[in-house]
């Protein structure tokens, strides 16, 4: 049985985290009057990139041949160490809070690197714009999550998610002003409106598909498919974290179905919501990005005083 | 065997070793490579016997002290003590020294014919020599001689290459801020002396319940002043960022690896031994001053693209991180929890050794690309990757410590200090709770930017393609380099993997300082093999590393093996929108930080200022040449130094009125000072 949720926690961020992404494009082409292409879109086009030939930059390094296997490597650890249905691995020793920001930080290091690498003047500014707003945005995420450490007295994922969902009313006004600081920053980190356009190649501002924009085959396959999965991971920390309802805290195999059910609602109510954000605003100014983060952080900071 | 370790010849053999290096490469000054020899060996022995010494001391718990009475001068004592606090320092001092020796066989190389060997080891060997005096002298007077032959020693390294002008400007500012910071510390001892009557350590911390409030405090201040000037806090760090990238590379490892944390060191020893105890507002104090040098400092290394001042800079940003962790522990210990206050300074302790390892690795990564291309500036670098590969290696994983990245050692020290800040947060009240809101939020940022800043420095470096010619003539360097550099690599793995182990050693430190543990519910600091404050925090280095490396190993091999291992990779070039690449259109050092730059454009006030000249003045239609010139302002240096200078010049105007160059008028003064002498006096 133990092993049976391990498996699941290991596999639904990777397996569903395509899914996501076709998802909210399709809602987007819902609003701009379009059908949009299927929800399993996504699916196909991994796997029609992973069976295709490649080519590398003459002027790239191990650096860039690696890096994609890194950052994916990096959100598969995080998503292992984050409550997905179940708090019953709370005593994980790598569910701690600051080790979820610091391993997503090692995917951002090397893909920052890699966009360095090819020697493109797209990739260096992709590069120095991600490592921008990802410096600016470490604050307000660390201590987003600061308010329910500070609130359940762990830093541990699981303890906080399962601590949250037994005592949910007292703290409701805290909880709910982290979150809107958690949500902004979940908008830089995933390259999401109004930080970054993740639709398109070739505008002046792009960040996340600029550094990426050497690669092809299944290194591009892996990129794309790791920035899916760091979408999910930050939905599921969202929904986890600060609405653990309906969490199981047992290994039972009806809760565990029950509690899979009421996280798939969850993420599936997160992804129209940013489907629709990304609908209904227009992209900022690079230089009024900083000015966001910061609200973040101020409201995180408004959050720690309101508690006790 | 042991005994003979932990007994004084075994103490005195460490100096008399060094003594050797340092007297015997003057007598074969003569010759080079006698001299570079002669001084390697003598310092890597004798820092391979100070690790074996400092671990036996450490291990047996012997504090071991000896003194020498002086028959003349009786305040004046040889006296030393190594408790378990000094055996640490003397291992990372040996540690360092070790590694910064192997490398500088082959670094001094390119010194031959050029500079004095010989004098060169004369000075390392009596550097290493006033470090470990000063950790170990327990006599206030001993001690300042012994802080005195270590900041000496450590100005001649830095204008050990002199033949460069701002080598010799920046030795001068170094000696006289470091002269200042003497003074300072020399208030520090006389007031002690005054109200204690000893300038023994011992005696000085037995009496210091004696001392009244006001005099503890101005003895907090100018000890904070003395010892911040030679750890560079912000903002008496002015002569940091230009002495250490002056000094050879492996110095300048050694300078910014340990040097800076014997001034840590004396504030542990100050604050935490011989003052307590003490009021709950010096250790606030601490905390503002280190979340203020760790933001500044990042602040201002992404502002550099000298890639030895960058690191410089970081080594700023560093100190503020272990002043966080050690005000920390001032505060818990006053307010009345010395387990926290014991976490807390475990923090420091620890963060004190990573940082010794990963900035000393940097500095020898640094130092061993400069020896190549002859050139500090980062915008001549680009694509050493492809010719230096290992330093390319070494100094990726120096980044990765240093920007806080699991599972390398710098992560683990961040993590027990944002551990004490988050305790501090749960417990305090009112304004110590904000100050460690403020510190946790400038550590924060400080994580952020720090990574910012060594994807800015590695890949502007290492990556994409050179931007000079002299990288086309780079090779990678000699053994003795790769070595230093390497071994320091490893141990920055392992003890971020061994973290838990690590810190649990370093935790006897405190407790030897009587920072204990009591029945406090909410912390029994544990530490296992992995880190964890009970039923707070955990985390496991080991676990971290093996889950990393088996998820990538099962990707690697899914990925290339299973479902993509018929496909092909051709190599072809970067897209280029149709035109020619060329190397100045990749992004700059200056470039890459310019977007965080403005952003902070109210703290770092950064300037453009336009030079052009017109082939003909009157129409401006030809240029002939432009020039642009970015700059920064560094705020302590256009806020207080400047000024502090220009009001001592004023000064010394009015003060030189009385020069006037006859020799009566001279024997006057004499002759009014003697009188006014007889007057006082009675």
């Amino acid at each position: 049985m133990f092993i049976f949720i391990k498996i699941i926690q290991i596999l639904i961020i990777p397996v569903l985290s395509p899914l996501g992404i076709g998802l909210v494009r399709k809602i987007k082409a819902h609003f701009q009057n379009r059908k949009g292409a299927s929800v399993f879109q996504p699916y196909r086009d991994l796997w029609k990139l992973f069976h295709k030939d490649e080519i590398i930059s003459k002027d790239a390094s191990w650096i860039f041949k690696i890096a994609p296997f890194i950052v994916f490597t990096v959100t598969l650890a995080v998503a292992v160490s984050i409550p997905i249905f179940s708090t019953v691995f709370s005593d994980f020793f790598v569910s701690d809070i600051l080790y979820i920001v610091y391993l997503l930080s090692f995917g951002t290091f090397f893909l920052a690197l890699a966009g360095l690498d090819s020697g493109s003047p797209f990739g260096g500014f992709g590069s120095s714009r991600e490592m921008t707003l990802s410096a600016l945005a470490e604050g307000g995420f660390i201590f987003s999550l600061l308010v329910l450490v500070l609130i359940s007295k762990f830093t541990n994922l699981f303890a906080i998610s399962g601590f949250i969902a037994a005592s949910y009313g007292q703290f409701i006004l805290p909880i709910l002003l982290a979150f809107i600081g958690f949500f902004i920053v979940l908008l830089a980190e995933t390259a999401h409106y109004p930080f970054d356009n993740p639709a398109t190649h070739l505008e002046l501002t792009m960040i996340h598909e600029a550094m990426i924009l050497e690669y092809s085959g299944k290194r591009l396959a892996l990129m794309e498919w790791a920035s899916a999965n760091k979408f999910l991971i930050f939905i599921s920390l969202g929904a986890n974290l600060f609405f653990p309802w309906g969490i199981t805290g047992d290994g039972g195999f009806v809760s565990i179905l029950v509690s899979l059910l009421i996280y798939l609602i969850k993420i599936l109510f997160f992804y129209s919501v940013i489907a629709v954000v990304e609908s209904s605003i227009a992209k900022f100014r690079f230089f009024r990005l900083p000015d966001l983060l910061v609200v973040a952080f101020i409201l995180d900071i408004i959050a720690i005083s309101l508690i006790k | 065997m042991i005994e003979f370790i932990t007994s004084f010849n075994g103490f005195v053999l460490l100096f008399l070793l060094l003594i050797i290096g340092a007297t015997g490469s003057l007598v074969f000054r003569k010759h080079d490579s006698w001299a570079n020899y002669w001084n390697s060996f003598f310092s890597i022995i004798s820092s391979l016997w100070g690790l074996i010494f400092s671990v036996f001391v450490f291990i047996g718990s012997r504090n071991l002290f000896f003194s020498f009475k002086n028959p003349f001068f009786s305040i004046f004592n040889i006296s030393f003590s190594v408790d378990s606090l000094a055996a640490f320092f003397i291992f990372v001092i040996s540690l360092i020294a070790l590694f910064c020796s192997i490398y500088g066989i082959g670094y001094l190389k390119h010194f031959y014919k050029k500079y004095d060997i010989g004098f060169f080891g004369f000075f390392y060997n009596l550097f290493i020599v006033g470090m470990l005096l000063v950790v170990t002298a327990s006599n206030g007077i001993f001690f300042l001689i012994a802080w005195e032959i270590m900041s000496v020693c450590s100005y001649f390294l830095v204008v050990y290459d002199h033949h460069d002008i701002n080598n010799v400007k920046a030795g001068f500012l170094y000696l006289v801020m470091t002269h200042i910071g003497t003074s300072f510390i020399i208030i520090a001892f006389l007031l002690l002396y005054k109200f204690t009557g000893s300038f023994e350590y011992e005696s000085i911390r037995s009496a210091s319940l004696f001392i009244p409030v006001y005099i503890k405090n101005l003895v907090f201040l100018s000890a904070f002043i003395g010892f911040g000037i030679k750890a560079g806090v912000i903002p008496f760090h002015i002569w940091l960022p230009s002495a250490h990238p002056a000094a050879p590379s492996h110095v300048s490892g050694l300078m910014s690896g340990v040097m800076i944390k014997v001034g840590i060191y004396m504030m542990i020893r100050f604050f935490l031994y011989l003052l307590q105890p003490i009021p709950a507002w010096w250790g606030l104090v601490l905390l503002i001053i280190g979340s203020i040098s760790a933001v500044l400092g990042v602040l201002y290394a992404l502002t550099e693209h000298d890639i030895k001042r960058l690191l410089a800079y970081h080594s700023i940003e560093n100190i503020g991180i272990i002043l966080l962790g050690l005000g920390g522990s001032l505060t818990f210990l006053s307010l009345g929890y010395p387990n926290l206050s014991l976490l807390s300074l475990t923090a420091a302790l620890f963060h004190t050794i990573n940082h010794a390892i990963f900035k000393s690795l940097l500095f020898l990564s640094a130092g061993s690309v400069i020896n190549q291309t002859h050139t500090r500036n980062m915008e001549k670098y680009g694509g050493l990757i492809k010719y230096m590969p290992q330093t390319a290696i070494f100094f990726l994983i120096g980044s990765m410590a240093i920007s806080a990245l699991p599972p390398f050692n710098g992560f683990f020290s961040e993590w027990l200090t944002f551990q004490s800040l988050f305790q501090g947060i749960a417990l305090l009240d009112y304004t110590a709770k904000w100050i460690f809101v403020i510190s946790a939020g400038a550590l924060a940022f400080t994580g952020g930017l720090a990574l910012a800043c060594f994807v800015k420095a590695f890949g502007l470096t290492f990556l994409a393609r050179p931007r000079s010619k002299e990288v086309f003539l780079a090779k990678e360097s000699s053994f003795s380099l790769r070595f230093g550099m390497g071994a320091l690599a490893i141990l920055s793995l392992l003890f971020g993997i061994f973290s838990g182990y690590v810190s649990s050693i370093i935790k006897k430190i405190g407790q030897d300082l009587g920072l204990t543990y009591n029945n406090f519910s909410f912390s029994n600091i544990s530490f296992h093999q992995d880190l964890s404050i009970n039923n707070f925090s955990f985390v496991s280095g080991s676990k971290v590393f093996v889950l990393l490396l088996g998820i990538f190993v099962v990707v690697w091999v899914i990925i290339r093996y299973i479902i993509n291992k018929n496909q092909k990779i051709t190599r072809g070039d970067t897209w280029d929108c149709g035109t020619n690449l060329k190397p100045r259109m990749e992004i700059t050092a200056t470039g890459f930080a310019r977007s965080i730059i403005t952003i902070f454009k109210k703290v770092l006030k950064p300037s453009i200022q336009q030079e052009i000249e017109y082939h003909d003045v009157d129409s401006r239609y030809l240029t002939k040449s432009r020039k642009v010139i970015l700059t920064v302002s560094d705020i302590p240096q256009d806020y207080f130094y400047d000024p502090f200078a220009k009001i001592i010049v004023i000064f010394s105007r009015y003060v030189a009125n009385i020069q006037s160059g006859n020799i009566n008028t001279y024997i006057l003064y004499i002759f009014i000072t003697l009188l006014g002498l007889l007057f006082f006096v009675k």
